[in-house]
């Protein structure tokens, strides 16, 4: 351990106990000025809640925290923010329909002023204010609008608002939570430039990711956290992605995906010419056409946000397209209900479990037939048959390896991991044609993970045409055989798998045109 | 608000003003007519008025409420209750008599709110439940007490009704005189003088209707160029956003919600200190509801829920002004005498508006969810 | 944990929330009346003894129970029904009142109208039906507008009810109205023998709608477990993006909903008409609105519930005669204990919070307060 030294930041012996999980156990954790210390783990391992707590969101039961050498006891953010720690959540906590001077002052109104005005009733000074931001963002090479309405906002310039917030209130403690996990390749290396210009003003900077690569790009040094424990220091230097997999996991990690070559056939999935608007009624897809093959996996590359949900809506039903046609097997997808769709031969595997997917009330026994269940024998006549329904449990139960106390369990009550596997086992467990896969494996447990890819190649590998959408490029590129990029509604370029890069990938995910 | 909202508002006004003008033509000059509509207008839509802003206030910070109903009935039945008690057990004066009551009024407004906040917020149940148990228990409490005290021989006041101290009474603003002043300098004639009667006729309003409006323009000043309406607005929109940047989110949704309640409690004193000066069981005849509408299709802004309270107004108005002018009513017309069927107005209005057929609203992004850590 | 011992801790818990936390909130609220009562000089316990008395201490008395929880069950039901869709509805009153009015008219106006006498055997389905089919229509049009335009129920059930009562007025003022000279009051004429539902024994008012009632009750519990249609009135109630993407057609399934609904509500009025009074009069149907979401709520939107809680409410209705005669305690108090029940059952978190009981997600059920 290293002495003498002077730590921005010094936590020591953190414990935080959540009704049911030990959220964080015994945590050390420091941070040297003017430097980049990332945080290592899995969804769950901790991480989120040691910063919720070194940021005031939530109290430690045990431990100490120390700033520049002064021992703190953070209550709220607000004195967090006091003490020069900023933080820019991975969900950011922007107001979408504030303009971005709104979202900044927002809890310092009048801190610009040089006697501060206290009352509730004080006035907003926008203009000032907005003047100041500019004056902020120039300085730190940071370039924002102050009158632009935040919802409106690109999401790599929405990131960029969050950490001037941060600096507006002198932030010298950055901490990061997941920061790349919305933004482009390229948009994530912009993000590393900012971050070296903020060391080099004397940011201290925390940085959180699950991400290995990025962690032996950016971090001078790196801690890593399993299951509310510090289970390793190391530094780029001294280490690698297989050796940091398996400190994060805890066991030798498997990071590719063995699978045969693909043998496509027919034509199962063709899609022309389509356009969808959302919610907003707003193009999403813009003339969309590409086609998925009997045997082969066509991945959907692209940051969350590009048309992706759209699309697969437009596909299984949930969405009336504007223009063009879609068909599975020849059967017209594009104006048909999911029902028949269904009947067709489509699984649906949703980009929301826990809103699409599942009727989290309902038991386990209830969900495997939720999209069945007016069919032979699960219903005669519009009644119900229970014994079928739970014979049908059991036997799905067992051939996925669906960990629950019970099929009569509410499915509120399952694992992440687990709820995933119940909509994939009653998707699959059907005579399938076409299986669309949208963010399938999104904040799973790795086991849950190479299950889930598993499952995908093995229906792969029996014929049934896969569409994999997915914002993880690593699972994108690990499983498809076929990859399409998506950019502001179009597919930029369909490309085989082989003889492509990231870097290429990255390029054609920033909307960057192939020659 | 947008064009097809306005035009909308337009379109009714005209209508229903319209309608009362043609009827009554024959006895009175129309402009005479019109000002007296205006008048009525603003008179009556005061209860929807203060309770679409109260709503305002406490959906704005993220909390439904559609206890309002009920807190216009408490707050109508309390105040009453205190001003007879100030002016019969104490043998205070009429006036100072109604402002007591006028503040007893504004009083349990708060404290049903308070009710309110605890239930949704602390105990997190849900809203429109919640809300549901506010208007249950001040029907049952009003009628409780109102049997009770009034209609039983053992109570204090032995089985009667006292006599109420009466009314608030109209303000005397100096504005018919100003108006013919200003056609004295100009052209002093009898056109000018009577379109002065009708200016003036506007005006006169008594105090509650007054401040309503007044608590309109200062609300929107407050909810839109005060930290109070920033951090509010956070609040409801992004609450866990507001809490990341030390706004205690908790205590914010108590306070602008006891705040609704207390504006919604001067709306209950004008039934029965402004309007009549007696209470009967339910009299508050969903204006309540009303009021939600017209925050809805203001969408939650005080001049956009004044505008569409006004509307609505607006067709209560035309139901009163008929009535004066009942005589004339063409017989083939006669089915719409009686409040059976222009009575229905406010109701299939606000029924039409909630289909949101006359343009899309958006409520706060946080309302109605009890915020968890 | 074992799956025995996870599946006894299930049950455990689930009996706390269904019949625990709804008799600790009935308790409490009782309990505060009767400091209520006792605050305006009254005996507490004199009090609900008289009442227990006038609900179950005669023979009489029970009957007169089970013809006070008719129309509540019926109106639970409807409350219940809706909820589990995912709906409010909150316009019974006025469902109620037009599904009367209309059965009404059909019991006394029909036979004249077509110059014949009915037999019982048509007649009476038939003013049955009549009350729900317009109960059903009455519902189906807010729920429709919910699906389909998004306009929310709550506010649209409560116009209706207006709007219904304001037509229910006009109609007992006017062309229904019972024309005798002797009459005054606005109501209509006595319905034909042939539409009225007999009594159940001589010399009781009990009669067969309570049978039905209880029948009605067996079918909603029926439908919602063990039918298609009501698996899809659950699944929208619970979760209508799964639902949408399950394949079920969402807002055909809400207008339905709430038309179910409403032909419930509609379904007590016409059975008091048929079965109790004979006629329609202005104003008796008040208050059953409100008291339907109280007793749905209590009875946790469970068929069986609402029949308990139902017969509860009733119960309290019919003795409180028997305790303002006793006692001379106003009726009125009831209404005050039942609003008190009412915020307890909703706001259960209130009463877990006064006796120490655990919310409903963990495990561990009862703690050390509570005599685990």
């Amino acid at each position: 351990m290293e002495n003498q030294t002077n730590f921005v930041l010094e936590a020591r012996g953190i414990t935080k106990q959540f009704p049911g999980v030990l959220a964080n156990d015994h945590v050390d954790f420091d941070l040297k000025p003017g430097e980049v210390h990332a945080l290592l783990g899995e969804n769950g391992a901790g991480k989120s809640t040691l910063m919720n707590v070194l940021y005031g969101l939530y109290q430690p039961n045990e431990g100490q925290i120390s700033v520049n050498g002064a021992p703190i006891n953070f209550t709220s953010p607000k004195e967090a923010i006091e003490s020069g720690i900023g933080m820019v959540h991975q969900h950011f906590m922007l107001i979408p329909v504030f303009s971005v001077t709104e979202n900044i002052m927002l809890g310092s109104e009048t801190d610009h002023q040089k006697k501060p005005n206290p009352s509730p009733l004080a006035k907003l000074e926008r203009q000032i204010v907005a003047n100041l931001v500019r004056d902020l963002s120039k300085k730190y090479n940071l370039s924002i609008d102050p009158n632009a309405i935040v919802g409106e906002l690109p999401v790599g310039v929405q990131q960029r608002v969050e950490i001037v917030k941060a600096l507006y209130r002198k932030a010298s403690i950055l901490i990061l939570d997941e920061p790349t996990a919305v933004l482009t390749p390229q948009e994530a290396d912009d993000l590393f430039v900012i971050i070296n210009e903020l060391k080099k003003q004397g940011v201290s900077i925390i940085f959180i990711t699950h991400k290995l690569k990025e962690v032996l790009a950016i971090a001078d040094r790196i801690t890593v956290m399993r299951g509310g424990k510090v289970v390793g220091h190391t530094t780029p230097a001294k280490s690698n992605e297989q050796q940091l997999a398996e400190m994060m996991v805890g066991r030798e990690v498997i990071l590719t995906v063995d699978k045969e070559p693909a043998q496509p056939k027919e034509d199962i999935l063709v899609v022309q010419g389509l356009y969808v608007s959302d919610q907003r009624e707003l193009e999403s897809v813009k003339n969309i056409s590409f086609s998925v093959r009997s045997g082969e996996i066509l991945g959907i590359a692209g940051v969350q946000g590009n048309g992706q949900t759209e699309l697969a809506e437009a596909l299984t039903g949930l969405r009336k397209p504007d223009k063009g046609k879609a068909t599975l097997a020849g059967f017209e997808i594009s104006n048909a209900v999911p029902r028949n769709i269904t009947d067709k031969g489509l699984a649906h595997i949703p980009e929301d479990r826990q809103k699409h997917g599942l009727v989290l009330s309902y038991t386990v026994a209830d969900n495997l037939v939720l999209c069945d269940y007016y069919k032979m024998p699960y219903s005669k006549k519009g009644i119900l048959q229970q014994q079928a329904i739970d014979n049908n449990a059991r036997k799905l139960i067992d051939d996925f390896d669906i960990r629950t106390p019970s099929p009569y369990v509410a499915a509120s009550k399952l694992s992440g991991g687990n709820q995933q596997k119940v909509i994939v086992a009653r998707e699959l467990s059907r005579e399938v044609k076409l299986v669309i896969a949208n963010q399938p494996t999104r904040g799973l447990d790795v086991g849950s993970i190479e299950y889930i890819h598993k499952q995908i190649v093995s229906m792969r590998d029996s014929g049934t045409a896969v569409l994999l959408i997915s914002a993880e490029l690593d699972e994108i590129m690990a499983l498809s055989d076929r990859i399409a990029v998506m950019y502001h509604g179009h597919i930029v370029t369909i490309v085989n798998r082989e003889g492509v890069s990231k870097e290429q990938l990255g390029l054609w995910m920033a909307g960057v045109k192939p020659e | 608000m947008d064009w097809k909202r306005y035009s909308f508002i337009a379109l009714v006004i005209i209508v229903l003003f319209g309608t009362v003008v043609l009827v009554g033509m024959e006895a009175e000059p129309p402009i005479l007519i019109i000002s007296s509509m205006i008048a009525t207008t603003i008179a009556v839509a005061t209860p929807l008025t203060l309770g679409a802003l109260s709503g305002v206030f406490c959906e704005r910070a993220g909390v439904v409420n559609i206890g309002i109903e009920g807190m216009l009935l408490a707050s109508a039945f309390f105040g009453w209750l205190a001003s007879i008690y100030m002016n019969t057990i104490f043998g205070f004066g009429a006036t100072p008599s109604l402002i007591v009551g006028v503040l007893a009024a504004i009083l349990s407004g708060g404290l049903f709110a308070l009710l309110h906040a605890v239930l949704s917020i602390t105990f997190k149940v849900d809203q429109i439940i919640g809300g549901t148990v506010i208007n249950i228990l001040a029907i049952g409490m009003t009628g409780f007490l109102n049997r009770q005290l009034f209609f039983s021989k053992t109570s204090i006041f032995g089985g009667n009704v006292p006599h109420a101290p009466g009314v608030l009474p109209l303000l005397d603003l100096p504005v018919e005189n100003w108006a013919n002043s200003l056609c004295n300098t100009i052209n002093a004639s009898e056109a000018c003088t009577m379109n002065a009667t009708a200016f003036g006729n506007i005006f006169e309003q008594k105090p509650i209707a007054i401040s309503a409006i007044l608590l309109v323009f200062i609300s929107n000043y407050v909810l839109f160029n005060t930290r109070w309406g920033l951090r509010m607005r956070a609040v409801g929109e992004h609450p866990k956003a507001a809490d990341t940047v030390g706004i205690n989110v908790v205590r914010t949704r108590y306070l602008n919600v006891v705040i609704g309640g207390l504006i919604a409690g001067l709306g209950g004193a004008y039934f029965t200190l402004e309007s009549v000066p007696s209470f009967e069981p339910l009299m508050t005849n969903g204006r309540g509801f009303i009021s939600l509408a017209a925050m809805i299709f203001g969408n939650w802004t005080p001049v956009g829920a004044w505008a569409a309270s006004l509307v609505f107004g607006a067709s209560q108005a035309l139901q009163i002004n008929l009535q004066f002018f009942r005589d004339l009513i063409p017989p083939q017309w006669a089915f719409f005498q009686n409040s059976y069927s222009v009575g229905q107005i406010p109701y299939l209005l606000t029924m039409i508006i909630m289909t949101g057929i006359i343009g899309k609203t958006t409520p706060p992004a946080a309302d109605g969810q009890p915020y968890e850590k | 944990m074992s799956q025995s011992q996870s599946k006894k801790s299930e049950l455990v818990s689930k009996l706390t929330d269904t019949l625990l936390v709804p008799t600790l909130a009935i308790v409490t609220a009782i309990v505060l009346g009767g400091i209520i009562i006792a605050f305006v000089g009254g005996n507490p316990f004199a009090a609900y003894a008289g009442l227990l008395e006038g609900a179950f201490g005669s023979l009489k008395g029970i009957s007169e129970t089970a013809v006070w929880s008719t129309p509540y069950i019926f109106a639970g039901l409807a409350v219940a029904l809706a909820f589990k869709g995912g709906l409010f509805n909150i316009g019974g009153e006025g469902q109620l009142a037009l599904g009367a009015t209309t059965s009404a008219w059909v019991g006394y106006a029909l036979p004249d109208l077509l110059g014949v006498e009915l037999p019982m055997v048509i007649h009476l389905p038939l003013a049955i039906l009549t009350g729900m089919a317009v109960g059903f229509l009455w519902g189906a049009i807010p729920g429709a507008l919910k699906a389909y335009t998004g306009a929310h129920e709550v506010i649209n059930t409560i116009m209706m009810n207006y709007i219904a009562l304001n037509i229910v007025s006009y109609l007992m003022n006017g062309p229904f109205k019972d024309k005798n000279p002797l009459n005054v009051i606005a109501r209509t004429p006595l319905i034909a023998e042939s539409a009225r539902i007999p009594p159940l024994f001589d010399g009781l008012r009990v009669h067969w709608g309570f049978i039905l009632a209880l029948a009605m009750a067996y079918g909603v519990w029926w439908l919602l477990w063990k039918t298609n249609l009501g698996f899809e009135i659950r699944t929208v109630g619970a979760n209508p993006e799964a639902a949408k993407y399950a394949g079920i057609n969402v807002k055909k399934i809400m207008t339905l909903s709430l038309g179910l609904s409403g032909m419930l509500a509609g379904l007590a009025g016409t059975v008091e008409v048929t079965a109790l009074n004979y006629r329609h009069e202005l104003g008796f149907s008040q208050g059953y609105g409100f008291d339907a979401i109280a007793i749905a709520l209590l009875g946790k939107n469970h068929p069986l519930g609402v029949v308990l809680a139902a017969i509860l409410f009733a119960a309290m209705r019919n003795g409180a005669t028997r305790m303002q005669f006793l006692t001379q305690i106003p009726v009125d108090i009831i209404s005050v204990v039942q609003a008190l029940i009412l915020l307890f059952v909703a706001a259960d978190a209130i009463v877990r919070y006064l006796y120490r009981i655990k919310q409903s997600d963990e495990k561990v059920v009862l703690t050390r307060g509570w005599g685990g």
